[in-house]
């Protein structure tokens, strides 16, 4: 409900051009959904407005109206907007007591079923899927596990097939593992070449990479363990609501359902379907 | 006008004088507040237990979609922005701004979007400029920006440099922050 009224002289300015920009950002948001298909309409203002303001200034654009013409004419910046839009930041392990509560908690659980199905949602660049998967190898798991590891940026999938990363970040990676519980030294699932760490191919085995969007995809398979960390944060509540319909949709009886840090399904309509693993960690278990 | 919300920024230092700050406020002090204490990614309850054992409201680590709600101190975790929404807060791992993370400056600049004059922020003690540019954000909203006296601060670098930008509504040292704030909760 923006607009302009008709005393314009009487006008706080700055209560005015904040208005025009949230008008400009919802044309642009349905402009992109409209066109490409994606669909931004539902994400948390706040942060989605950041970005876009960082997007503008790399474009270097004045307004949004104007990014918005540039991006429906132009495919290329609307490949930049989607990678700077997304934010694909992430690390192996992190959290480590996630892991660590994972292992101690969701394994045992696991060792019950033959055929263990896991879905990674909006796994970035790949680190948390990799992680995920030498825990299970460690834990002897791995044989009869599949992972689906999805995102809904290709680019990052892209990244994360290839396994490799930065030889500077292993020795965090190497800190993070320890913390997680690792069971053998974090050298020996990569190996160093030009600069670069190459994951243990072997790890790859089992894991399916493909695009999904959580915002629009639907559910694609039954599932006994579900993750999506610092996912839903990027939501407003109404699609994360629509995102937690479709986990429950997913997940198969007595399945785990695995969030972020500061992330809860305290203020999700399914709070009452699941039951806390391990609170702290925010690891669900599906009732019936 | 009532204030609707209060945003706190500190760094170095920043832990004793809001611990000073909460103390004295009143019992029932009934304007939320938001922290961004600038810390160590892995430090996590004690900094809650240090600042709740400062006063009588409750404080919290925020968790995402958190309301805001009045008798309540709300703390940014470790690691990730903090942001305003009409009625709640938001979190981000966007990457740091200006080295933080969480950053004052996001947190300025979403609330003052959000509650504009109804925004009071606070920069306390700090060796760095986060929240310098979230402090004028929040001025061209029509929010009040007060700043520690760079005199009393165990570090004057973050209230200076917010005065250097000419950002700064009131300049107090923090007993006299608290008192000024105490008129508002009657
Ligand atoms: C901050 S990363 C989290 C990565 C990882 N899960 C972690 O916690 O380290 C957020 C990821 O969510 C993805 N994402 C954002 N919107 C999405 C959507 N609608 N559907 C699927 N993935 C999405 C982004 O592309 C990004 O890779």
């Amino acid at each position: 409900m923006f607009y302009a009224k008709k005393t314009l002289n009487h006008i706080d300015m700055d209560v005015l051009t904040s208005n025009l920009e949230e008008i400009e950002i919802q044309l642009l948001l349905e402009g992109i959904y409209q066109y490409y298909g994606f669909d931004f309409r539902n994400y948390a203002r706040s942060s989605l407005k950041r970005r876009i303001r960082k997007i503008l200034t790399a474009e270097d654009l004045e307004h949004i109206s104007a990014l918005q013409d540039r991006i429906l004419h132009n495919p290329d910046c609307f490949k930049r907007f989607l990678l700077s839009v997304t934010v694909n930041v992430t690390s192996m392990f992190r959290d480590p007591s996630f892991f660590l509560a994972f292992r101690h908690k969701v394994v045992p659980l696991l060792r019950t079923y033959p055929y263990v199905r896991l879905w990674h949602a909006g796994c970035s660049e790949g680190q948390e899927v990799y992680s995920m998967a030498i825990l299970l190898q460690e834990e002897g798991l791995y044989d009869r596990c599949r992972i689906y590891a999805t995102d809904t940026n290709e680019l990052v999938l892209k990244h994360a097939k290839k396994a490799i990363y930065p030889l500077e970040l292993m020795q965090q990676y190497t800190q993070l593992y320890q913390q997680a519980g690792g069971k053998h030294s974090f050298s020996e699932y990569y190996t160093a070449a030009y600069g670069s760490a190459i994951l243990r191919s072997s790890l790859k085995d089992n894991i399916i990479f493909s695009q999904h969007n959580l915002a629009t995809d639907r559910s694609f398979n039954e599932f006994h363990v579900i993750v999506c960390r610092n996912v839903l944060i990027y939501f407003n509540p109404t699609l994360q609501k629509q995102v937690h319909q479709l986990f429950h949709d997913s997940l198969c009886m007595f399945g785990i359902l695995a969030l972020g840090k500061q992330e809860s399904l305290r203020l999700s309509p399914f709070q009452t379907e699941y039951e806390p693993i391990a609170k702290s960690e925010k690891i669900y278990r599906r009732l019936s | 006008m009532k204030p609707q919300l209060i945003v706190m920024g500190a760094s170095l230092g920043g832990l004793i004088a809001l611990s000073q700050l909460l103390q004295r406020l009143g019992p029932a002090f009934n304007i939320p507040i938001a922290i961004v204490q600038h810390r160590h990614r892995d430090s996590k309850d004690s900094v809650i237990d240090f600042l709740q054992r400062s006063t009588s409201l409750k404080v919290k680590e925020v968790e995402d979609q958190d309301k805001i709600t009045n008798g309540w101190v709300y703390l940014a975790p470790a690691n990730y922005h903090l942001l305003v929404e009409p009625g709640y807060f938001a979190l981000s791992v966007d990457e740091p701004v200006s080295f933080a993370r969480p950053s004052i400056d996001v947190l300025f600049e979403s609330a003052a979007e959000v509650y504009g004059p109804a925004t009071i922020g606070i920069i306390l003690t700090g060796a760095n400029h986060d929240g310098a540019t979230g402090a004028v954000a929040l001025k061209a909203r029509g929010g009040t920006v007060i700043v520690q006296d760079p005199a009393t601060a165990e570090s004057a670098v973050m209230p200076e440099a917010v005065l250097t930008r000419n950002a700064a509504d009131w300049i107090m040292p923090v007993p006299q922050i608290a008192e000024w704030l105490n008129r508002f909760s009657v």
